[in-house]
């Protein structure tokens, strides 16, 4: 049990002694995370919307296979994604093993399901009535769409942050994509999973609250966008 | 003057821009990029010889540590120039299918049988076979790593070195599938036996204050022994595999250097490895 205190003296020296490994940790991490929720947005929002806003043939079934995606298991991910990327894989050439790009492919497939369904529930969701007064108020088709997008805004907020959420903790697309290479591909996950192995319990626990204090900072740097 | 957001916008901005730019960069050209096992990179023997070794030659060393049947998987993919690993059968077969060239033996360390002072089987002393046959006999607890890993296999071959079957699917044979630290914490909660390198050991026994709940029983036995070797990635089957810096690494594991620094290497006071290059 002792071990839980020592982490949480051992975390703000971690954060605050400027430990090299830390930090590069952290950045890898963030750089990777970034990376796969820059992807996973841009593509994950316009599709979360066409599912939510436009009736198609199949609509129910393509939405029965994204929330069925929302059960990926981040090993299995890794292990798809490694597959194609080793050097005897099909995209072997591009030499994606063992780098953060590669991390952050997998972390794309693993969130853009939760993007694209929470945001279709978003737009599910949003008040029927509105496109009739958008259209009573003259409003053109470009202009409909976009004022409905505004609308669900805070949905899609949530979207990506539950998202940002799953990528910022998986561990197994970061070990079997990245190798937990230190100064390189060691994320905050993959060193846990490290100093757990070696039995340094308190470090990893040390570990856990630097992930969760970064997740906070994120949460501040995004709330202003909730609130006018 | 700022509003309070504006403040916490700046910060958050200023925050993200310092990560992205400032990360360390060791950017060698010259790179070999290895599979290990776990115990090396746990132990923290790797990163004690790493720096001499790019010290020594100017190529710096990357390495993934995986479980023994995995990093040979990656060689066999070509995704990495050089393995260090201890599973000298799957390590022969692995050179034989023309995967693997240049296998050379660096070092050892050892296993130990390990279990609660009690000692309900009564293995104490007895010799690897005796001990696994009289745990069979009295069904008493035993954990089994279950992974594929080199030590599993290790544990599978003594369970066959007994002359009877791997007791797969007995009651009290728990496999645990994780790690050594973890199959360890397992057996003592069961009050049970089980297999590990002595290096986790030493780590285990120090995490417990020097008391741990399981004892070394078993020990000293030759079919105990755990060798390491080095095996560069056949570059006929692998164009992009790096011989020449695997071969670099290779043979300066197995020189008078890289073998001092091994034989010094000790863990909470205590030696862990010994080296044998020849």
């Amino acid at each position: 049990m002792d071990f839980i205190f020592a982490g949480f003296i051992e975390a703000i020296h971690l954060l605050f002694g400027g430990d090299g490994q830390t930090w590069s940790a952290v950045a890898a991490t963030l750089k990777s995370s970034s990376g796969s929720m820059a992807a996973s947005l841009t593509l994950g929002i316009p599709l979360g919307f066409v599912l939510g806003y436009f009736d198609f043939p199949a609509k129910r079934q393509v939405r029965l296979l994204v929330d069925t995606a929302l059960a990926l298991p981040t090993v299995f991910i890794g292990l798809v994604v490694y597959a194609f990327i080793s050097n005897r894989g099909p995209l072997g050439e591009m030499g994606l093993l063992f780098t953060l790009t590669g991390i952050a492919i997998g972390q794309t497939i693993l969130a853009l399901p939760v993007v694209v369904a929470l945001s279709a529930t978003a737009v599910e969701s949003m008040d029927r009535h509105l496109r009739t007064l958008l259209i009573s108020l003259g409003a053109n088709r470009r202009q409909l769409l976009l004022s409905s997008l505004w609308e669900v805004r805070y949905g899609v907020l949530a979207a990506g942050l539950t998202a940002y959420g799953r990528v910022m903790t998986e561990v197994g697309i970061s070990m079997m994509v990245g190798g937990n290479i230190k100064w390189h591909t060691r994320t905050i996950t993959t060193a846990i999973a490290l100093e757990t192995g070696k039995g340094m319990f308190a470090t990893g626990i040390a570990l856990g609250l630097v992930l969760i204090a970064i997740a906070f900072g994120v949460n501040v740097c995004l709330s202003f966008l909730r609130k006018k | 003057m700022q509003t309070k957001k504006q403040i916490v916008v700046k910060a958050c901005v200023i925050m993200v821009l310092t990560l992205m730019i400032a990360v360390p960069a060791l950017a060698a050209d010259k790179v070999l990029m290895m599979a290990t096992t776990t115990s090396t990179d746990n132990t923290g023997l790797l990163d004690y010889l790493a720096p001499y070794f790019t010290k020594a030659t100017g190529i710096e060393l990357k390495w993934t540590s995986v479980g023994t049947g995995k990093a040979l998987k990656m060689g066999e993919n070509c995704d990495v120039d050089v393995l260090l690993v201890h599973a000298p059968s799957a390590e022969k077969v692995f050179v034989e299918k023309g995967f693997g060239v240049n296998r050379r033996e660096i070092m050892y360390n050892d296993f130990v049988i390990i279990g609660p002072e009690s000692d309900p089987a009564g293995i104490k002393g007895k010799n690897v076979v005796d001990a696994l046959g009289a745990v069979r006999a009295k069904g008493a607890v035993f954990a089994s790593r279950g992974d594929n890993s080199g030590t599993h296999k290790k544990e599978l071959s003594l369970w066959k070195a007994t002359g009877a079957a791997v007791p797969e699917k007995e009651s009290w044979y728990v496999q645990t599938g994780q790690g050594m630290l973890a199959t360890i914490n397992i057996a003592a909660e069961r009050n049970g036996y089980t297999m590990t390198d002595r290096g986790t050991y030493i780590k285990y026994a120090d995490t417990m204050k020097g008391n741990p709940p399981l004892k070394v029983l078993v020990e000293q036995d030759e079919i105990l022994l755990n060798q390491y070797s080095v095996l560069a990635i056949n570059p006929q089957r692998c164009p992009k595999a790096r011989f020449d810096l695997a071969t670099a690494f290779s043979d300066w594991m197995a020189g008078a250097e890289a073998q001092g620094l091994i034989r010094d290497f000790k863990l909470l006071g205590k030696p862990l490895f010994v080296p044998n290059a020849k």
